[in-house]
């Protein structure tokens, strides 16, 4: 999927990347950050991180705006997606991390549901056979595996 | 001068001499040299009492001791002047007088004669006319003439620069006395901190006693009951709610304390207010119903503000204003709205705290937007 990114409204805006100090503003404020990460990530397929890559990448760094995340609020947002289940932390010393648009328990709710409408439970399948198999023309169930072959 | 003749070129005073002038005898006296002078007293009769001034000598010559003479000092001397002052013998056919040292002492009291002779020390020293008819040393009348009037002068200059002085200092006395008071009292307050903590280092209460008496003792036992005030404060309050309405109202309502402090001052000229003073006559406004308030920002920052005066409602018309142009600093702001950069950005971090603004930190410094966060979903 070549979908150019779009990027939210947020980005746009300079406070943005200024972590908030009134704390209902800040709780709108890191929202918007973990669903922006989540949403990059999930185009540019990249399930994995590091920190530094991190600070970088045009996610966090707008060029045109002159506008950088700090690193101190980059940690505060990583957090906040850990806390969410979306990110989980690849070595102890916190510098790379592991990104999850989706929660490993969402996946399991959606390959069941596909499972039981297509009456195929109990028996096994790989996962080449559920992606590309005759049976899978559900688009919906194969954009959601593409996706998390991608994830893989 | 009676000074002079009595210590300066004194030989031994109990010479005994005669004078002879005109076969006429002088018994039994005392002959003095002083610088300017030649005295004669009459040992008997206190009261007569003789001098020559030593310029009317031209020359003295010795005269040895004899069988049944004594040893004498021919005195010559110049015709008398015509201002001379009354004296034992209005006219003389000579022009020398001998002095016959019965008692001795004729050898020491030439060579000093001849000494002032040649020094002429008289020329140096101005002396005052009047001088034969000296009865001795008059106590009691202050001579304005003559070194010893110029000495008596400068005495009496002097003290009264010292009775000046003391009266000056007579305040510094009592000052000393209160410094000394204020010590105890600081003494006291640290024993009573060292009390309540236990534990308190030599070194701290040492600090802590400079810093008392450094700043006016301010007491801290004290601080935290203004509450029920003093008189003096709530006077001071009172006072201060009529100085400040007008210039409050000239500035929208609103000082910060630093403002008001040097108006206050300013206006006061002498008996200015400590700050502490200030800060404790602004805490008891609102306590006494007065038209101000004093008001303590997060930051910190106090300000004083009329009761009328609603910052809340101020801070709907930053917003306006910050929408208007997009985003502003404190400074922009200030300018804009004609207010101090200190008010203005409290202003703006109360819009903050409030929600109706968002901050933008970066290098270019501190921007205020509104806050689209809360108002864009």
């Amino acid at each position: 999927m070549a979908m150019s990114f779009e990027w939210p409204w947020q980005y746009r805006f300079p406070p943005f990347f200024t972590l908030q100090p009134n704390v209902d503003t800040r709780q709108k404020q890191l929202a918007a950050w973990c669903s922006l990460v989540l949403s990059f990530c999930r185009l540019h397929k990249q399930s994995s991180m590091t920190v530094m890559e991190a600070q970088e990448s045009p996610l966090f760094n707008n060029v045109k705006l002159q506008r950088k995340l700090p690193v101190e609020s980059i940690q505060i947002v990583l957090e906040e997606l850990r806390k969410k289940g979306n990110l989980e932390w690849l070595d102890k010393s916190k510098s790379s991390f592991l990104i999850m648009w989706r929660r490993p328990e969402e996946w399991g709710k959606l390959i069941y549901q596909w499972v039981s409408r297509s009456g195929q439970n109990n028996s096994v399948f790989t996962l080449y056979e559920l992606t590309n198999g005759e049976d899978t023309e559900d688009e919906g169930i194969e954009s959601i595996l593409q996706d998390f072959q991608g994830h893989l | 001068m009676d000074r002079f003749t009595w210590t300066s070129g004194l030989l031994e005073i109990k010479d005994t001499l005669v004078i002879q002038q005109r076969g006429i005898k002088f018994d039994a006296g005392t002959l003095l040299l002083s610088t300017h002078r030649l005295i004669w007293r009459d040992q008997k009769n206190h009261e007569c009492c003789m001098a020559i001034l030593l310029s009317q000598i031209v020359f003295i010559e010795e005269q040895a001791a004899g069988i049944g003479k004594s040893a004498k000092i021919v005195v010559h001397l110049h015709p008398a002047p015509p201002n001379k002052e009354p004296g034992p013998f209005q006219s003389s056919k000579n022009s020398y007088i001998k002095l016959s040292f019965k008692e001795h002492g004729q050898i020491e009291f030439y060579r000093r004669l001849s000494e002032e002779m040649t020094q002429r020390r008289w020329e140096n020293m101005p002396v005052s006319q009047s001088l034969q008819t000296n009865r001795g040393p008059q106590p009691g009348r202050i001579r304005a003439v003559g070194i010893v009037g110029i000495e008596r002068k400068l005495e009496e200059k002097r003290k009264e620069t010292d009775k000046n002085i003391s009266e000056a200092f007579e305040d510094l006395s009592k000052l000393m006395i209160k410094a000394k008071e204020m010590v105890e009292l600081s003494k006291s307050i640290a024993n009573k901190i060292k009390d309540k903590q236990g534990d308190i280092t030599e070194d701290e209460t040492i600090r802590f006693k400079s810093y008392l008496l450094s700043m006016g003792i301010a007491n801290p036992v004290t601080r935290e009951t203004y509450g029920s005030g003093t008189q003096y404060h709530m006077q001071l309050a009172k006072q201060l709610a009529g100085i400040l309405q007008a210039p409050l109202e000239e500035r929208g309502g609103i000082m910060s304390l630093t403002e008001v402090y040097c108006l206050v001052n300013r206006a006061r000229g002498m008996e200015l207010l400590s700050p502490e003073d200030l800060v404790n006559a602004c805490k008891m406004l609102e306590a006494l119903k007065l038209p101000l308030r004093l008001r303590v920002f997060d930051s910190g920052v106090m300000v004083i503000e009329l009761q009328s005066h609603k910052e809340e409602e101020m801070v709907a018309s930053a917003l306006e204003t910050v929408s208007e142009k997009g985003s502003l600093t404190s400074e922009e702001f200030a300018k804009l709205v004609g207010m101090s950069v200190l008010l203005a950005k409290e202003r703006l971090l109360l819009a903050e705290k409030m929600g109706h603004l968002c901050r933008d930190d970066s290098v270019e410094g501190l921007r205020f937007y509104p806050n689209l966060f809360m108002t864009q979903s």
